[in-house]
């Protein structure tokens, strides 16, 4: 009963909180009403037994992507007036866009593939089941192959986009930490000796 | 008489039949003793510092006409805070504005509901992903700072949501690296039986600290980064951007920014005491702690605990009172070339320590 309740009510907050996601004026309110469905996905993954994809997906999503995110939005100037413009004119072949994409989810993950006639309502686990032991077993045992494959076209994928902001550009300045680390301090002062001069000209 | 006594006690046992009454009240019996110590935590810190620094420190405020040595300050303090105005800036967003301090202080306070404070005592220490969620919950602290500096309206204010997040993010994934290194020595994510793994007859040499230690140096400076401490202040900053993401905060919101502060402090204090420093186990071999009342308090208990997370708190301050804030290009370099590679190297070395069962950590 009190799950049904939890369910329903995070999932009408996750519904809630998606639509705001495109219907916000502000991207930065967007982008914060996107970190509040993150939260209610959580919730719903929590309550489906999967608190480490559940935890994951605040620590990954909420905790550093949509920080980034946010830092981004953040700093751009984007006049949202301009952007809403073309929002008539564009309504028609989104709407078809929309309807197509609606029905073709409800093709692939519609009732019909996943009510409970296909699959057994999952057993109940005893409080000391460890969710992140039996995915980390799987992992590496049964899907390590794939993980593998998954784990080298990221980290490719993360080289070349360093790659890409690495190229060498004319009149940027850097810190050469070894230098700054090995200045003394005759580096930096020199300390004159000089005859202390006569009074005539001063006076 | 008597009867009325039993309705009070049936009454009584009806409520606390509810197992929300109990959790609410579990929490409260825990949150009560820290807000306290935060409290105290704030004139620990000018207390200290002043020592340091060869000064008195706070000594005016006391209690009924007695001075005791300045123990009135927090309590003044607070009274004074919660009866200045709250002043919103007119074109700040004033929702976010004012949820930007709730944010930051329930996440401080939300971890620690996984955290074990002995062998038995915890509201939530069950939690067979405990380490996965103070992780989860840490990293959103920054959702305070940032959401502080864009709701204000104010460049300063923004500068330093900017820095912070950049900086947060940067030692989250030193952070991250560093308990995976505990994850991997303890083989659990439940932070009582990460304790548990540090058991043993050698005292303070059977904890974490000693085969981990490059990632618990990491892990610590890492946590003082997080916790936006001296000397990785600059989302502060007074000298640059005047006081950084808080500047347009007053009375009780800015105070609730203080309390976060000082609570995340602890939070990371008790953590590195969990997580590297055996919990609640007392320093001295097994041999040593003998029967008795003498043996209880040299013995393993909360108090060891207590104990602890002061000495690490006290590394916080002593910080504040030596170093000289970083300069911005520093934290990052130190974030990302010194301390993830540091992470990486170490998690392998742990990786073979217990997979060659190396004692007496790992046997």
């Amino acid at each position: 009963m009190i799950e049904q309740i939890s369910f329903y009510v995070f999932a009408g907050l996750l519904i809630f909180a998606a639509s705001m996601v495109i219907t916000m004026r502000n991207p930065v309110h967007s982008a914060l009403f996107l970190v509040m469905a993150f939260f209610n996905a959580a919730a719903l993954w929590l309550l489906l037994e999967a608190e480490f994809l559940a935890i994951t997906l605040v620590l990954v999503y909420v905790g550093a992507v949509m920080v980034l995110f946010l830092f981004v939005i953040m700093m751009l100037d984007i006049d949202v007036a301009r952007l809403r413009d073309g929002f008539a004119r564009y309504l028609p072949i989104a709407a078809v866009v929309a309807v197509i994409m609606a029905i073709e989810m409800i093709l692939v993950v519609g009732p019909e593939h996943f009510g409970l006639a296909q699959f057994a309502e999952p057993a109940r686990h005893a409080s000391d089941y460890s969710n992140t032991k039996e995915l980390g077993n799987l992992l590496y045992t049964v899907y390590l192959y794939p993980f593998e494959i998954a784990a080298a076209i990221l980290l490719v994928a993360i080289v070349a986009a360093i790659a890409l902001t690495m190229r060498r550009r004319d009149g940027t300045r850097h810190q050469k930490i070894e230098e700054q680390i090995a200045v003394k301090a005759p580096d930096r002062v020199r300390v004159v000796k000089m005859a202390s001069e006569s009074n005539e000209a001063g006076e | 008489m008597s009867e009325l006594f039993d309705t009070v006690w049936g009454w009584g046992e009806f409520v606390w039949s509810f197992q929300i009454v109990q959790i609410v009240l579990g929490i409260v019996a825990l949150m009560v003793p820290l807000m306290l110590c935060v409290a105290y935590l704030t004139f620990a810190e000018r207390k200290i510092i002043g020592y340091m620094q060869v000064r008195i420190g706070p000594n005016r405020v006391g209690f009924f006409g007695y001075k005791l040595w300045g123990l009135g300050q927090p309590i003044a303090d607070a009274v004074k805070l919660m009866f200045k105005e709250i002043i919103i800036p007119t074109k700040a967003n004033k929702f976010l504005f004012l949820m930007a301090p709730v944010i930051s202080l329930a996440t401080a306070l939300a971890a620690w509901a996984v955290i074990p404070l002995n062998d038995f005592l915890g509201i939530a220490d069950e939690v067979n992903a405990g380490l996965l969620f103070v992780l989860a919950i840490t990293s959103l602290g920054v959702y305070g700072v940032i959401i502080a500096g864009w709701s204000s309206n104010s460049k300063y204010a923004f500068l330093g949501a900017m820095r912070s997040s950049a900086q947060i993010v940067a030692y989250e994934i030193a952070m991250g690296f560093a308990l995976v290194g505990v994850l991997i020595a303890a083989g659990s994510l439940n932070l009582r039986e990460i304790v548990e793994a540090q058991q043993g007859n050698l005292g303070f040499l059977d904890w974490f600290w000693l085969p981990l230690l490059p990632l618990f140096v990491v892990y610590f400076i890492s946590g003082v980064a997080e916790t936006n401490r001296a000397p990785f202040d600059v989302a502060e900053g007074e000298s640059e951007i005047v006081a950084g993401f808080h500047v347009d905060y007053s009375g009780m919101a800015f105070a609730v920014f203080f309390l976060a502060e000082y609570a995340n402090m602890i939070l990371i204090a008790a953590l590195t005491a969990i997580m590297f420093a055996g919990g609640w186990y007392t320093p001295f071999p097994a041999a040593m702690v003998p029967d008795g009342i003498f043996g209880l308090l040299i013995g393993s208990g909360i108090h060891w605990f207590v104990i602890k997370t002061a000495f690490f708190l006290i590394f916080f301050l002593w910080f504040r009172a030596t170093f000289p804030r970083y300069r911005y290009d520093q934290i990052m370099r130190l974030g990302w070339k010194v301390f993830i590679p540091i992470t990486i190297v170490w998690l392998l070395v742990v990786a073979v320590m217990v997979l060659a069962n190396v004692g007496p950590w790992f046997d």
